[in-house]
């Protein structure tokens, strides 16, 4: 009787989950195998690929073959595009922090009932559109745009800076874009902070920077982490941003895959591309959960 | 004179300012960007007095209206069928215990959060070109059923947590009134899991709604949603239209989430406090 | 050593007002282990953290030493917190934890070393050196707190309930050991608490709050035998209530008349009315019972055995009650009964003349 009921239960639970683990094996999950099976293939004349198996494109993501005497070189175009790309997600990173942990501490410092409110509003620009909001930095920092228009009006300078098409203005997007993702962590971990550590270490004769550095940050490191991940994850795989603010001259990782897929017509190199980013992002989500395992352990 | 020396333990230096010049710079541009759609003029600096133009421009502008029209299907539709699917996949793995497969299923669900979505773009596209060979179908349904996959985790959030929250003794009381499951499950459980459906719905049209890179990558020709025309228009010199497009955009996610918020706010995990 | 003059502080403004300190007078003497002793919400943690420098007092002066530390944060006090909650790093194993304030006065390392095998050896915790403070128990996690605010030998410590989360048996260990600690450092102890027992058998002087104001301060009998309000009286101990009238004042020497009629010498308050109605305290185990007429008389109400003594609650021929506390003994002379008549003495000088 309670197998029956049993095997009833889990034959209803899997019945439930059908839909949802159909679509998402068949549109999300699935395909990345497809993935891995066309990096092993030979790229087609006109995009797509020939049934054939090659490694090229795995070699082709960091060497390349020289076109008249076949030696093998490095692909400084490729290597010089990853390397961009850990920089600027490295710096994204980096800014995102300094801006959004003492925005993430101002929040849980409000009074209880304020804090929503100041949380919503960081929340807000993150579900709106990141195209539009990729835009709205484009708009500002063109050489039309309002810093540079302001600047000349003020007579500081009298041409333009090019900002737009530069390596900074792809890290001002992705810090833009992704700044959100960096305080939402933090803050849930400084909302659990207790205050009465910050007196007890005030009463020890610590000056107010060492409270931060050795009872605050350590405190809520794990925060810190996941909102790290939060933003270098995405800025590491970015598309939009890099295509609109580096306008096709600065490349990242994600535009470089798409070019495989379009003027490129190397589907396999793309596919290569593909998995080495997921590799990467994968490391970074295992070095996360590895860090917060080990918080977890030493606090008990 | 007592209160300048007053010691405030949570106060550190510089923290506030850099707080506020925070919400400042989240802010400031989509500010700009709303009032300069309202430009008379061609400037996105200079400002020229207003003008609904630019809005009347895209209204009128056939591209734009076919997108929009696009937009609209592919959210509504992708949001209705990701969302039955969460409320589903949530009444399976919430109140159980643990069974066989559930960090899988956990971690499959949760996947569109985790990989990036240039990488799925990409598996989108070459999965869905082998089925358009093999079958000649070019039609809307690849893009919706693609929104419907990354859209599943955003509405499975918030029904979960409503789930989680919800009073088992009420449905047990239901069906001790002789209710079948069914009738239960219509009379009892979803007049409650209403907010956490409502929600979790919203999200998932807000998501679909925003998509650029996956749209992108698997769109056949002609199949421009409003992003990704938007994103064809950053090409060249951008006309006021795009930011006009963006503002009412934007005015419909910042609804939406507000809605969301507050019926978050009004949820079980406040009353349970 | 610390001298409070005229302290107040005042909490929110307008109709939120809330004066929690009103007109804080007090000094606490040099290797003394005084304790603040009063209700919820009386006003104890905000006078601590008011000395500690997390307050902000809306007037009045403190002084440490003869210098006024009210403009210096907490990091520059010469004084310690041993915190409510205790409020150890969660971050830091047992020995970081006591070491932190000798480290943020940048001593060097192997004093700070030495000090804290010290400490670990004072609150004899030495092999649990390395632990998280989340490993370790209650009772220890408060010897870490009091190792840890000692470790910079301040000037004064100061305690918030610390043992108000033990358990009985455990909080007794710790009385003795807080006690041993303080004749052993020779630091001065501020010592908050709302339990009478714990304040009148660990401390020098005591000080009774109530409502933001210090009611009486004295050593532990003094507090007891001699409460000077009616309030102090009821809060520490049982105490019998008798509307008397003050017959003369001399000196300490107060005559009053009994309900009774009777007149009897008793202890004059300070400040006190010199005649007219007035309210005599009157301790249960200072009356004793008797089968003839005594300074009052009544009828025998309940007897109720509590193993160490008996309390005989009588009912006055006057109306109001009165309970005599005996200490039981193996062969009890004189045996009452219920309904009976009976007296009730006290000598000369027991009854205590309370500030109306
Ligand atoms: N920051 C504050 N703002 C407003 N009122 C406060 C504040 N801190 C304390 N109070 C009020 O001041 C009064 C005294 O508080 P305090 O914490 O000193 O009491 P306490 O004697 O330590 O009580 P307990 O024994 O419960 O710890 C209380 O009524 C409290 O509500
Ligand atoms: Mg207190």
């Amino acid at each position: 009787m309670a197998q029956a009921s049993d095997t009833q239960a889990t034959r209803r639970r899997w019945l439930l989950l059908s839909p949802a683990l159909l679509i998402l094996l068949f549109a999300a999950s699935g395909p990345l195998l497809i993935v891995v099976i066309y990096s092993f293939l030979t790229p087609g004349d006109y995009g797509g690929v020939i049934w054939k198996f090659s490694t090229d494109a795995w070699f082709n993501v960091v060497v390349e073959r020289d076109f008249f005497d076949d030696t093998l070189s490095f692909s400084d175009a490729h290597l010089s595009i990853f390397w961009r790309s850990v920089k600027l997600s490295l710096m994204t990173t980096l800014v995102a922090f300094i801006v959004g942990f003492p925005t993430a501490y101002f929040i849980a410092t409000r009074p209880k009932d304020k804090r929503d409110i100041w949380m919503l509003l960081i929340m807000i620009p993150f579900w709106t559109n990141l195209l539009i909001r990729t835009f709205a930095v484009m708009e500002i920092i063109r050489n039309e745009g309002v810093v540079n228009s302001l600047l000349i009006g003020l007579g500081i300078i009298d041409q333009p800076i090019q900002m737009l098409f530069t390596e900074f203005a792809i890290t001002l997007g992705m810090f833009y874009v992704y700044l959100p993702l960096m305080v939402l962590p933090i803050y849930a971990a400084m909302e659990r902070f207790d205050f009465s550590l910050v007196e007890a270490a005030y009463d020890l004769y610590a000056s107010r920077w060492r409270v931060l550095r050795r009872v605050i940050f350590p405190i809520v490191k794990p925060g810190v982490i996941a909102g790290s991940i939060l933003v270098f994850v995405p800025s590491l795989g970015a598309y939009v941003t890099p295509r609109v603010l580096g306008g096709g001259k600065q490349l990242m990782l994600g535009n470089l895959i798409e070019l495989q897929f379009g003027q490129g017509r190397n589907w396999p190199l793309g596919a290569a591309l593909s998995i080495t980013l997921l590799a990467i992002v994968m490391i970074a989500l295992i070095i996360y959960v590895r860090a917060a395992g080990r918080e977890e352990m030493s606090h008990g | 004179m007592a209160k300048s020396r007053a010691f405030d333990v949570r106060r550190q230096t510089g923290f506030v300012p850099i707080a506020l010049l925070c919400f400042l710079v989240l802010y400031l541009p989509i500010i700009l960007l709303v009032v300069y759609s309202f430009n008379a003029g061609q400037s996105i600096a200079i400002w020229e007095g207003f003008s609904w133009q630019w809005y009347v421009k895209a209204w009128q502008n056939e591209k734009v209206q076919d997108a929009t029209i696009l937009s609209l299907i592919i959210a509504t539709s992708a949001s209705v069928i990701a969302t039955s699917a969460a409320v589903m996949a949530a009444l399976a793995t919430t109140r159980t215990r643990g069974f066989r497969g559930y960090t899988f299923v956990f971690a499959l669900i949760n996947q569109p959060l985790m990989i990036p979505e240039i990488v799925t773009a990409v598996a989108l596209l070459i999965f869905f070109a082998m089925i358009k060979v093999a079958t000649g179908y070019t039609g809307l349904m690849y893009l919706i059923i693609a929104h419907s996959a990354f859209c599943i985790p955003f509405a499975y959030m918030p029904i979960r947590a409503r789930l989680q929250g919800m009073d088992l003794n009420l449905e047990q009381a239901g069906a001790d009134l002789y209710g079948t499951p069914w009738r239960v499950f219509r009379r009892v459980t979803l007049p409650q899991l209403w907010p956490g459906v409502l929600a979790g719905s919203m999200l998932a049209f807000v998501i679909s709604l925003d998509d650029v890179v996956i749209t992108e990558f698997v769109k056949s020709a002609g199949q421009d949603t409003l992003p990704t025309y938007m994103l064809g228009q950053m090409r060249r010199v951008i006309s006021p239209e795009v930011n006009a497009i963006s503002t009412a955009l934007l005015a419909i996610s910042v609804a939406l989430v507000i809605a969301f918020y507050l019926l978050s706010k009004g949820g079980p995990q406040k009353n349970r406090e | 050593m610390i001298e409070i003059s005229g302290l107040s502080k005042t909490f929110g403004s307008g109709a939120n007002a809330f004066t929690a300190l009103d007109d804080i007078n007090v000094e606490i003497r040099q290797n003394e282990f005084f304790t603040l002793l009063g209700p919820s919400g009386c006003g104890k943690t905000t006078l601590l953290r008011s000395i500690a420098g997390f307050v902000d007092p809306t007037s009045g002066s403190l002084t440490i030493e003869g210098q006024d530390v009210l403009p210096l944060p907490p990091y520059a006090r010469p004084v310690n917190t041993v915190f409510q909650n205790y409020a150890l790093f969660p971050h830091m194993t047992v020995a970081q934890n006591i070491g932190f304030g000798l480290e943020m006065q940048d001593r060097p390392k192997a004093e700070i070393k030495q000090v804290v095998g010290e400490m670990l050896e004072l609150v004899q915790m030495t092999p649990m050196a390395d632990r998280m403070t989340s490993q370790i128990s209650g009772g220890q996690q408060q010897r870490v707190a009091l190792a840890r605010a000692l470790a910079p030998r301040p000037k004064v410590l100061l305690l918030d309930e610390p043992l108000s989360a033990l358990d009985f048996k455990l909080r007794k260990e710790m009385q003795i050991e807080l006690k041993r600690l303080q004749s052993e450092t020779g630091i001065t102890f501020v010592f908050v608490t709302h339990d009478q027992e714990e304040a009148l058998t660990m401390s020098d002087r005591i000080a009774v709050m109530s409502t933001g104001r210090i009611l009486q301060i004295g050593g532990p009998k003094d507090i007891y035998d001699h409460p000077a309000e009616r309030f102090v009286a009821d809060f520490i101990g049982d105490t019998n209530f008798l509307d008397a009238t003050l017959q003369s004042v001399d000196g300490e020497v107060a005559t009053v008349t009994l309900p009774s009629g009777k007149s009897v010498a008793a202890r004059a308050v300070q400040g006190g009315n010199q005649s007219g109605a007035v309210t005599l305290a009157v301790r249960p185990e200072h009356a004793t019972l008797t089968k003839e007429s005594g300074l009052l008389d009544g009828v025998l109400q309940n007897i109720v055995y509590f193993g160490t003594d008996t309390h005989y609650h009588v009912t006055l021929d006057a109306g109001s009650a009165f309970v005599v506390r005996k200490q039981n003994q193996p062969n009890a002379g004189e045996r009452f009964e219920v309904g009976e008549k009976v007296g009730i003495s006290f000598d000369a000088g027991v009854g205590q003349v309370l500030r109306d």
